[in-house]
């Protein structure tokens, strides 16, 4: 009936789920499951389950389930039933094994991007029962230690990244200095109360790529803009917690987030190139607070670069020559709708665009997203694995002449890059800012 | 026999139909007011306009991408979906008895045409059944009970093609079509069948979340 | 509070500085800052030789610094910033730094009588507060929402009491946090130790905590509640009688509890922000009675009046028997005050202030990028390119405007006090 088992599913060994697994009681399951299902779930979870037909139409719509040759566990509906339909049947009555399992195909085979909700025929919001599984882990302790510690850094700074408060402050000022060498008056304007833009990251930024704020602060002070960052907690717009099910977590971050940029009175949000944190300032934590959308304008950088195009308010010296392709983020166009705009502003800062297929709404998810890429090293190959339809769209991309990959969200770049380097693809992969800083006009 | 005619024909008509509404009601109902409680925010973000946008390309042949990756399904799932709601509801015969008994008709198919149909029906409950135990997607996820609903569905149109031709038994037949037909009935809203009247709302959600919120198409 | 009658209430207009003059003298000139009384308008400045000062009312700092940040003013008109000298980190009050240094100093607190202050710093790996130049004896390795009591003198903070390495969740979630008030670390660790709330005489403290990755509660003196709950917010002491009370969840609405005993019969879909009267007895706070709907909640009971974006800055009025705040529908940012919002809409609101005998309202708005305050829901003639919080005068019947004007007033600083009986006419 299935597929010969790959690689990547003998299970692997997560000292978080094994772990968490050992202090497990069936009482106590059940008991947490029944909790979650009385009262934390309601109509949503039973209409899907009542109403889906069980027609695998969905399959095709995941990457995983095409990158495992049709494998049927991988499958949408499969992926839930092996969970969900479980938990339902058996009233919660399941066993620390089985719940190990369940995080385990909860958290790292299942991005919840949402690609098969436009193939099921229904509508049926796989990525919701998934998180709804995902919740039950997690309220069992049982989920994949690396996802964990970064809630955990959540919690306790408000960032993903363990970042202190001073080393958040430090990075700012270090990349505003380095910044200055190349445009003397660049200001990065800290606590600035009443600017126009209040523009948030997400940690690995300060962590790791510290060149995207330098970029991002050439960009804001070539364009004049009224900008300001943070110099408290709520800076960091991430949230891993909205993965791994803790939903108190998510919440108070997302308030930190949104009440920084309150008592800064900025008008409105721009955020980083950063798909999930988007999902979680625009879609999930405001939701879970009661604001029916965000409280303050959540502008994507795509919007943000498309807006400063169109009014003119940065100009290309010379277009990006190599040609490109574009990888449309789960987040933010099933999200938020951001291809022709991303596609807009990819026109205006390079000679050439060649589509990858398929793309725009049904593009392929990058495979890191929705947490998984969170879950770390002992998930990696599983995600390269699961996404091996990615590599083959690049391939015929790359065919047809692309040889830099335009990815627009930190997740994708993650996950892009161990598919590019695994499956030997050769190409390179920018964010839309690193194009636009190489290739605007800048004061001499 | 006479008597189990007149039983089957006269109040479990009526019992069927009471459930079949009724039950139907009832799951409308219980799950609205369970949103209510639970789900707030299905209400709040439920956005008409998308919704219908949504449903309108889910209900067009080939309206969505995934309809045109399998095309013979979808063929398979339209013509069975017409045919399914249309051999009951213009029925020749089965008009003739409402109006016999209420004396109220409307149009109703050719003979011809709606024999066509049920053996559309039947003809695609056999695919149904075979894609299920030959698709290993779908296999995987079938049970027992996927096959009784097909049977459930299928019964209806066998029977009343064998009591229409006028096959051998027919008149037993005849009896088992009118009591598949109520058990199909009843069988709605309590089984997956139900995914008829939940549809407009699931892809009407998702439709209002993709179309208001995210901006997006769901097809 | 400091004392606002010292200040000069006579009624008229004075030309403080012209600091468009200023962006000619300096290449670096930084967003000005206005003193409470409105008579002194500070920026950060670099000067050619690239070091940092302060112009204030065009007369810069004597001393200059490798770096200043967080320039702001004291409620006592005090100007303090955050600077730098030689890679070294301290605070400098009106140009004069404090004798102590650090590697980094940053989120410096301010008491309401301007008499104390607080600031973060760092010492090699560690951080610890410095209250007033007074470096606490214990340090931490990391250090969170630093908060002071009312008059500024005690001083609290979440502080990392037990060393984790990234990775280990085990040992993370037994509790390596815990909180630490005046350089004395409370007894107990927990999971996680969030926001800080003082008794009115600074003695006794509330905090936000984690026992769990599940159970909330609300810890004081750094004994947690019997309760727990889903989640809890800040934490406030009665001025009165010196209970604590705090939003909390349970079964996933939210409400008030007292000693962690519900108090509001009434549930919703959020509660936050809750305030005290100044005599204690009343209880208001933002709520959303329904998903996506907010407004003010004052003893258990919600205004009528619904915003759909989002409720903010509720303040008692100083009687205590009023209440406003700043509300959001489609993007239309309003002023409202016992349930009825003013009819114009902004483009931004600050936190309205009340007068002291409560009777009037006033707020600084933008609208089309020009600056307005309105008292009681009418705009005052003048609009500005810059505007800093109105504010009443002692016996409630002037108002003093702090403002940089536009057109040909354009950069130019004035305060102006303006008699309310004006306005009414
Ligand atoms: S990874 Fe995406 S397509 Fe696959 S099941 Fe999850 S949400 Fe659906
Ligand atoms: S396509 Fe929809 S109805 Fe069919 S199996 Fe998948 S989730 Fe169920």
């Amino acid at each position: 009936m299935a597929g010969p088992a790959s690689e990547s599913n003998k299970g692997t060994i997560d000292e978080g789920i094994e772990k968490g697994a050992e202090k497990l009681e069936p009482d106590r399951i059940e008991q947490v499951i029944n909790n979650v299902l009385k009262n934390e779930t309601g109509a949503r979870l039973k209409v899907y389950v009542d109403t889906c037909v069980h027609c695998g139409l969905c399959s095709e719509g995941c990457h995983y389930y095409l990158s495992h040759d049709n494998d049927p566990r991988f499958s949408p509906a499969g992926k839930v039933k092996q969970t969900m339909w479980e938990i339902l049947d058996k009233k919660g009555k399941v066993s620390p094994e089985f719940i190990k399992r369940a995080s385990e195909i909860a958290s790292t085979e299942c991005n919840l991007c949402r690609r098969c909700a436009m193939y099921c025929p229904f509508g049926i919001d796989i990525a919701y029962i998934i998180s709804v599984v995902r919740r039950i882990c997690h309220l069992l302790g049982v989920t994949p230690l690396y996802i964990q510690d970064t809630a955990h850094s959540h919690s306790a700074t408000l960032n993903q990244m363990w970042v202190k408060d001073n080393e958040w402050i430090d990075t700012l000022m270090w990349q505003e200095e380095e910044a200055q060498e190349e445009m003397p008056s660049l200001r990065i304007p800290l606590e600035k109360e009443g600017a126009e833009v209040f523009y948030s990251v997400i940690a690995p930024e300060p962590k790791f790529r510290a060149q995207l704020i330098y970029q991002t602060a050439v960009i804001m002070n070539v364009a004049g803009i009224d900008w300001t960052m943070p110099a408290t907690p709520g800076w960091d717009n991430s949230d891993m917690c909205m993965y791994t099910g803790d939903l108190e977590m998510m919440g108070r971050l997302k308030k930190e987030h949104f009440e920084t940029a309150m008592r800064l009175k900025a008008k409105k949000i721009v955020m980083g190139e950063c798909g999930h944190a988007f999902r979680s300032v625009y879609d999930t934590g405001n939701r879970w607070l009661g604001w029916k959308m965000p409280p303050l304008p959540m502008v994507h950088a795509i919007e943000f670069y498309y807006e400063l195009l169109r009014q003119g308010k940065i100009k290309i010296a010379g277009k990006y020559e190599t040609p490109v392709t574009f990888h449309d983020p789960c987040n933010i166009v099933r999200g938020r709708g951001l291809h022709e705009m991303g596609r807009y502003v990819t026109e205006e800062i390079c000679n050439e665009l060649i589509e990858m297929h398929p793309n725009r709404e049904h593009n392929y998810c990058c495979c890191a997203g929705g947490g998984v890429v969170n879950c770390g090293p002992p998930f990696k190959m599983k995600r390269i694995d699961g996404n091996r339809v990615k590599a083959e769209q690049l391939f015929a991309a790359k065919a047809r002449g692309a040889k830099t990959i335009i990815a627009p969200c930190h997740n994708c770049h993650s996950g892009l890059e161990d598919i590019v380097q695994h499956y030997g693809l050769n190409m390179e992969i920018k964010f839309l800012g690193d194009i636009i800083y190489e290739t605007m006009e800048k004061p001499e | 026999m006479h008597g189990i005619y007149n039983f089957v024909s006269g109040p479990l008509v009526w019992v069927s139909f009471i459930l079949f509404i009724g039950g139907s009601l009832y799951r409308l109902i219980s799950m609205a007011k369970l949103a209510n409680e639970k789900d707030q925010t299905v209400y709040a973000y439920m956005d008409f306009h998308y919704a219908f946008r949504s449903i309108f390309h889910w209900i067009i042949p080939f309206g969505a991408e995934n309809m045109r990756k399998h095309p013979v399904m979808t063929l398979v799932t339209f013509a069975f979906h017409i045919s399914l709601l249309g051999v009951p509801l213009f029925l020749c015969a089965h008009i003739i008895l409402v109006k016999e008994a209420y004396d109220i008709s409307w149009w109703f198919l050719s003979d011809s045409l709606a024999d066509a149909m049920t053996l559309i029906v039947i003809a695609s409950c056999v695919f149904f059944a075979v894609r299920r135990r030959v698709l290993p997607e779908v296999r995987f996820l079938t049970s027992p009970s996927d096959f009784i609903i097909i049977a459930i569905v299928a019964a209806p149109f066998i029977t009343g093609f064998w009591t229409y031709h006028q096959w051998i038994g027919y008149r037993i037949v005849g009896i088992l079509h009118i009591l598949s037909g109520e058990i199909m009935l009843v069988a709605i809203p309590f089984t997956r069948l139900s995914h008829a009247f939940f549809f407009p709302f699931t892809r009407g959600y998702m439709g209002s979340e993709f179309g208001a919120v995210r901006h997006a198409k769901d097809w | 509070m400091f004392n606002d009658t010292s200040w000069d209430w006579d009624i008229g207009r004075r030309l403080i500085a012209d600091t468009d003059e200023w962006k000619d003298r300096f290449e670096w000139i930084e967003e000005p800052y206005v003193s409470p009384d409105g008579e002194k308008i500070a920026a950060i400045i670099r000067n050619e030789d690239a070091e940092f000062s302060v112009c204030e009312n065009g007369t810069t700092w004597e001393n200059t610094f490798d770096k200043i940040w967080r320039l702001r003013f004291c409620p006592d008109n005090r100007l303090t910033g955050l600077v730098s000298d030689m890679g070294e980190w301290t605070v400098a009050v009106d140009g004069a730094a404090w004798e102590n240094r650090y590697e980094f100093m940053w989120d410096p607190r301010i008491s309401p009588d301007g008499m104390n202050i607080a600031a973060a710093a760092q010492k090699g790996m560690r951080c610890l507060p410095v209250v007033n130049d007074v470096p606490w004896e214990t340090d931490f390795l990391s250090m969170t929402n630093l908060t002071q009591g009312q008059d500024g003198k005690n001083v609290a903070a979440v502080v990392q009491t037990i060393q984790v390495s990234e990775g280990d969740i085990f040992k993370f979630q037994e509790g390596c946090y815990s909180l630490a008030v005046d350089g004395k670390v409370w007894d107990r660790n927990f999971v996680n130790v969030w926001n800080i709330g003082f008794s009115q005489d600074g003695t006794q403290v509330a905090a936000e905590v984690r026992t769990s990755l599940y159970d909330y509660t609300i810890a004081v003196n750094g004994v947690p509640w019997n309760e727990t709950f889903n989640s809890v917010w800040k934490p406030q002491f009665n001025p009165e009688d010196g209970s604590v009370t705090a939003p909390v969840r349970i079964g996933g609405t939210w409400t008030l509890a007292r000693n962690g005993i519900p108090i509001w019969d009434r549930k919703f879909v959020q509660l936050w922000h809750h305030i005290y009267s100044p005599d204690g007895k009343k209880l208001a706070a933002i709520v959303a009675p329904e998903f996506g709907q907010w407004t003010v909640a004052v003893d258990g009971k919600p205004w009528h009046r619904i915003f759909g974006d989002l409720v903010t800055d509720a303040v008692f009025s100083p009687d205590g028997n009023r209440v406003a705040c700043i509300g959001k529908t489609d993007g239309a940012w309003k002023i409202a005050v016992d349930g009825i919002a003013w009819n114009e809409s902004f483009d931004m609101v600050w936190q309205p202030v009340f007068s002291p005998d409560s009777r009037h309202l006033a707020a600084k708005t933008e609208k089309n990028g020009s600056f307005a305050v309105y008292v009681d829901g009418q705009p005052l003639k003048e609009s500005f390119g810059a505007l800093w919080n109105p504010a009443f005068s002692p016996d409630g019947e002037k108002i003093l405007v702090r403002g940089i004007g536009n057109g040909a007033d354009k950069g130019k600083y004035w305060r102006h006090v303006i008699s309310l009986n004006d306005i009414a006419s």
